[in-house]
């Protein structure tokens, strides 16, 4: 069964890479979404919140993402729901990255110096009002870098995801290394795929980095 | 109808359970002193500018890192035997975790081996002490105290990322699982419970490290 050609190979692994990409995308975009509310809850003034935010990303970060995947495919069986895999695969790395994100934003507004908070309390903004206008505008700025960094972390969890069943890169890879006896080939194409995407990603958030540590230096 | 929840299910399994375990702690010891011991030697070459190690080491950290480690798993597994290198999966997991590992590490020390002030080496050679001596005396102790919060963080990353290995056969914890969900039909439960065992094992791996840090670097580490 030698017979498929390198072309061949080569466009089902973009087809799949397409998947790998769009399930990066939305997990990126709705676990910063969902990020943003940990965050806010992570430094609210309650302490329920904020202990709650610490308890998701700490069972986040010190459980295997595939965990995660197989609890949320099967969990959903049990309340009568049928989870097919691209659905399990994106609530599943969502929910992950969301714990990411908060955790390295919180990091960045922490790293606003304490008079900024003090400076506009006095100015009698509300707390929302403050980070709105004075918080977190600075800690964007320092906070584009870990974030652009971590969606390397995204792409390469996506991978993951091809264990439940979803057919993005890693999962056509394997099928045509099953398909072609060249596995060699085929896991070096998929691997020099993830390079492709995630390479830019590193070397942008490392420029971002220098950027900023450019500026603090005058 | 209400799902009655039964994880008594999953106790009559714990023998299995507790070896997958075991060889999960295995392959993450295993990984993470290889793996480190690796990342001094890339940190060296690369902090040094040892050439060419200094840029094989760049092109291996950079792939390594942009790259999933189930991928670099597989491509060890199912594609090296291309090339006439037979592995079982034991040794294609811990060759995929060290090799994984050992190009975090270069970087994360590298940053502590850099951060060495010039005076303290200037000193040293002025003691007529050889660049191993200094390496091993002056550099190393305080880059790795420095950044050994980084490297804890690492493996505890790694220790989770080798519930992977599961699909290439090797029997650790996660391979425990789905074994034994295919047999009690408790999916969901099974799969809670090792989550769970994940998650004291993530806390274990961090507070062992933390110890042997202060153990081995001293007052230095904080």
């Amino acid at each position: 069964m030698n017979d498929i050609a390198l072309t061949d190979i080569i466009r089902n692994l973009v087809d799949g890479a397409m998947w790998t990409v769009g399930l990066s995308l939305t997990a990126f975009v709705l676990g910063g979404i969902a990020g943003l509310c940990v965050l806010f809850a992570r430094i609210a003034r309650h302490a329920l919140p904020r202990r709650l935010a610490k308890g998701y990303i700490e069972v986040f970060q010190g459980t295997p993402l595939l965990m995660q995947l197989f609890i949320i495919f099967f969990g959903g069986g049990l309340i009568g729901l049928e989870i097919p895999p691209w659905l399990a695969a994106a609530l599943g790395l969502t929910l992950f990255t969301s714990a990411y994100l908060g955790e390295i934003w919180r990091g960045c507004v922490e790293a606003i110096p304490k008079g900024q908070w003090e400076a506009s309390a006095s100015l009698a903004m509300t707390h929302l009002e403050q980070m709105r206008y004075v918080i977190l505008p600075q800690a964007l700025r320092i906070a584009i870098a870990p974030t652009v960094g971590f969606s390397v972390q995204v792409v390469k969890g996506t991978a993951v995801t091809s264990i439940i069943g979803f057919v993005e890169m890693t999962k056509t890879g394997s099928m045509l290394a099953n398909a072609t006896f060249q596995p060699f080939l085929v896991f070096g194409l998929v691997a020099l795929g993830y390079f492709a995407l995630c390479y830019p990603l590193s070397a942008y958030s490392r420029v971002l980095e220098r950027k900023i540590h450019g500026s603090r230096a005058h | 109808m209400a799902y009655a929840f039964d994880f008594s299910s999953v106790l009559e399994y714990r023998d299995i359970l507790l070896a997958g375990t075991g060889r999960t702690l295995l392959l993450t010891g295993i990984g993470a002193v290889a793996g480190l011991a690796l990342g001094i030697v890339g940190a060296v070459c690369r902090a040094w500018k040892l050439a060419p190690f200094d840029r094989l080491f760049a092109v291996y950290v950079e792939f390594i890192r942009n790259t999933p480690f189930l991928v670099q798993l597989f491509f060890i597994f199912f594609g090296l035997p291309s090339l006439g290198i037979q592995l079982d999966e034991w040794q294609a997991a811990i060759i995929a975790v060290v090799i994984n590992l050992g190009a975090y590490t270069t970087e994360i020390v590298r940053a502590g081996v850099e951060a060495t002030p010039r005076g303290q080496i200037e000193a040293a050679q002025s003691l007529a002490m050889t660049r191993p001596q200094i390496f091993r005396h002056i550099v190393l102790p305080p880059a790795l105290a420095k950044v050994w919060p980084a490297v804890c963080s690492q493996v505890v990353i790694v220790m989770l990322g080798t519930s992977v290995c599961s699909q290439i056969a090797a029997e650790e914890l996660t391979f425990a699982a789905n074994f034994i969900q295919s047999r009690n039909f408790r999916a969901f439960e099974t799969y809670f419970a090792v989550t769970a065992i994940y998650f004291l094992l993530a806390l274990f791996v961090r507070n062992a490290l933390a110890y042997a840090g202060m153990q081995l670097l001293g007052r230095r580490t904080k």
